[in-house]
């Protein structure tokens, strides 16, 4: 008998040692959220009851699954950072974390990852944060299908919704960013991907972007941002089926392309931006299979980038096609869709036979005197772009697509469906 | 009374089978615009340089006509116990809602089956007040001479004006000066000539993306609110008022 029991518990051993379950919360064995980390073993599961816990800023100091059951409450009283996890292998799942403090000197967040590696930060719901989740120095890990809502509503100006610094191999996924400064700000953030995210009226950028190499984002949508998207200073990020809409504002983009270089920007929808597409010093970037549709400028490039092709965009209903602030030499554009262009298929080859020239004369003017776009549609001004399309003097001989394709191309596959009904029906 | 000199024009008008012919001719090319290009966006751009550009020509024109036409009539009616407003007056609407109707028709009908987006009505409410605005300029330069031929030259000039030389000069300013902080002025250029109201009336629906995108606090109050389509509204109801009442105090005076 004795034996046996030995032989039992020799087998459940490792199972007990390894997986303990502890329940936090009123009733339980450890009525605080601190009492039961603190008794937790490395590998425990720490189920938190519902209920709200006020206990200043918790830290995770070993590797724990943190689950809240019932969705409990982790308040910050708008005084302390709230959770800080310090140990590798982490996992936070199923809180709702509430009024963290607020500094103007330091940057203090809901959730504050402090150089951690293999962490899983999942179906949470963060709310009035200054930053929500904040990750330094850690990666790879994974922060997924949270929502966050920042302090826009206090009329506060905010922190970010996920930050990143210096981290790599971070994967975003699925996640609802509103109300913050930049939705996702990434600095110093390698080999990171961002997908099917949902970034909405956030102050400045839905996304923020820099020296972060080797990066992919995919499948996100980036609707109404103080100024869009700005993907800066970066080698080989890839952008993929993202849509871009309603970024409207004098400095305002879909998406801001600035020294980037080997990138490509495919299969993306630009919708109702003032500028859908702005491109400053980028280098050897492929523009493929784009959708830019009723914008104020569908794409602005500035003539100090290089080697950037743009093929096989669609471009529909936006004011001007194309605005640049000089010659585009070295930038190739090939079998786009023009809704303007009026030229003919006698070869049957589906790409019109006289090329054509996307920036017009007036796209030049309003360049120099904006205030000259108050003359658009002007009997006037059609006079003066015909005039300069029969003989051209002033407009750019090297932007020039020879092949422009005669029906647009089939939509961007992967588009998610619109979070809210939208004014116009495609 | 007026009512009655107003339906006598009007079904005379009708009859005449000249606005039918514009009517129809507006109508087809609606059509046209909206068959040949299977985005309506486009058509309707199309169709805003049409109305822009025929709409004054046509109310221009066929008012002044219509005026010396009928300048026998007015002359009979001037000899009855009527005030000469109620005469003039009757005879303007008589026209204008003549050219309206066949603008309803023309281009609202085809709007209405092809695409029913706001735009499309934007465009139709331009297209009215540019008919009523020409009309009472129409028949202001008629009053204002016997002589037919020059009467007609005087509506050929005003069309000019309105619709080509002006936007020329304007974009000229607009070079010259530079340099300087033109929102204001633009805005102020633009309230000078109805084509150009009209035309930014429907640009605050159509182009609203473009015109975000300057800079500029006094821009961004204009364009951001409904300043700017209720600025445009005012400005174009003013270029109705201010000619026909001009027109009327001139014909008041006149020696018949």
């Amino acid at each position: 008998m004795k034996r046996r029991l030995a032989a039992l518990s020799l087998l459940l051993a490792p199972l007990a040692a390894g997986a303990a379950v502890l329940e936090a919360g009123a009733g339980g064995a450890h009525p605080t959220l601190r009492g039961a980390i603190a008794a937790a073993k490395p590998g425990d599961t720490v189920r938190v009851r519902s209920g709200t816990y006020r206990e200043g800023q918790i830290s995770v100091d070993k590797p724990l699954v943190l689950e809240g059951v019932g969705r409990p409450v982790l308040d910050g009283e708008f005084k302390h950072p709230i959770l800080r996890v310090a140990a590798n292998g982490v996992t936070v799942r199923g809180f709702r974390i509430i009024n963290g403090g607020r500094s103007s000197t330091q940057e203090l967040a809901g959730v504050f990852v402090d150089q951690a590696r293999d962490f899983v930060i999942e179906h949470n719901e963060l709310r009035d944060c200054d930053y929500s989740i904040y990750l330094s120095k850690s990666g790879p890990g994974i922060v997924s299908e949270n929502i966050l809502h920042g302090l826009s509503d206090l009329e506060i100006n905010s922190g970010n919704g996920i930050h990143l610094w210096s981290c790599k191999g971070v994967r975003v996924r699925g996640n609802r960013v509103t109300g913050h400064r930049d939705g996702i700000y990434l600095e110093h953030a390698s080999a990171s991907a961002m997908e099917e995210n949902s970034v909405e009226n956030n102050m400045r950028y839905g996304l923020h972007f820099m020296f972060s190499n080797d990066s992919l984002y995919r499948a996100n949508r980036f609707t109404r941002n103080g100024a869009g998207v700005a993907v800066m200073y970066s080698r080989a990020v890839i952008m993929r089926d993202n849509v871009f809409d309603q970024n409207w504002g004098s400095s305002s983009y879909g998406l801001l392309i600035k020294d980037v270089t080997d990138s490509e920007v495919t299969g993306n929808l630009f919708d109702r931006n003032s500028t859908g597409l702005y491109s400053q010093g980028a280098t050897r970037v492929r523009y493929e299979g784009n959708h830019f549709r009723e914008n104020g400028w569908a794409l602005r490039i500035m003539s100090n980038g290089s080697s950037n092709r743009f093929t096989a965009n669609t471009f529909t209903r936006n004011s001007f096609d194309v605005g640049t602030n000089g010659d585009l030499a070295d930038h190739e554009f090939a079998r786009n869709y023009w809704d303007r262009y009026e030229g003919y298929d006698l070869r049957h080859d589906g790409t019109g036979d006289v090329p054509f020239r996307p920036v017009s004369l007036f796209a030049i003017l309003t360049e120099r005197v904006p205030a000259s776009l108050f003359l658009m549609h002007s009997f006037m001004v059609r006079l003066l772009d015909r005039a300069e399309k029969a003989f051209p003097s002033v407009t750019p001989d090297s932007v020039i697509d020879s092949t422009p394709a005669m029906r647009p191309h089939p939509p961007p596959t992967a588009l998610i469906p619109a979070s809210q009904p939208t004014q116009h029906q495609p | 009374m007026i009512l009655k000199i107003v339906k006598h024009v009007l079904l005379d008008i009708l009859r005449s089978r000249i606005v039918l012919a514009y009517t129809v001719f507006l109508a087809a090319a609606s059509i046209g615009l909206f068959n040949m290009d299977a985005d309506t966006g486009k058509s309707l751009a199309s169709i805003l340089s049409m109305v822009l550009m025929l709409v004054p020509l046509t109310s221009l024109i066929f008012a002044t006509i219509h005026y010396y036409n009928s300048y026998e009539f007015i002359e009979l009616l001037s000899t009855q116990p009527l005030r000469r407003g109620t005469i003039l007056l009757g005879e303007y609407l008589g026209v204008s809602l003549a050219l309206g109707l066949a603008l309803l028709a023309g281009v609202g009908l085809p709007v209405a089956a092809y695409d029913s987006s706001l735009t499309g009505g934007c465009i139709l409410l331009a297209g009215l007040l540019l008919t009523f605005s020409f009309t009472a300029l129409a028949f202001l330069g008629a009053v204002c001479s016997r002589d037919k031929a020059r009467g007609m030259g005087m509506a050929m000039l005003q069309w000019f004006f309105f619709a080509l030389l002006y936007d020329g000069l304007l974009l000229l300013v607009l070079f010259t000066f530079q340099d300087y902080p033109l929102e204001k002025a633009v805005i102020a250029l633009v309230a000078l000539n109805p084509i150009d109201l009209a035309r930014t009336f429907v640009m605050l629906q159509m182009d609203v993306s473009a015109l975000m995108g300057m800079t500029g606090a006094v821009m961004q109050e204009f364009l951001g609110s409904r300043l700017g389509m209720t600025f445009t509204l005012g400005v174009l109801t003013l270029w109705i008022a201010a000619p026909l009442g001009l027109a009327l105090r001139v014909f008041r005076k006149k020696d018949l």
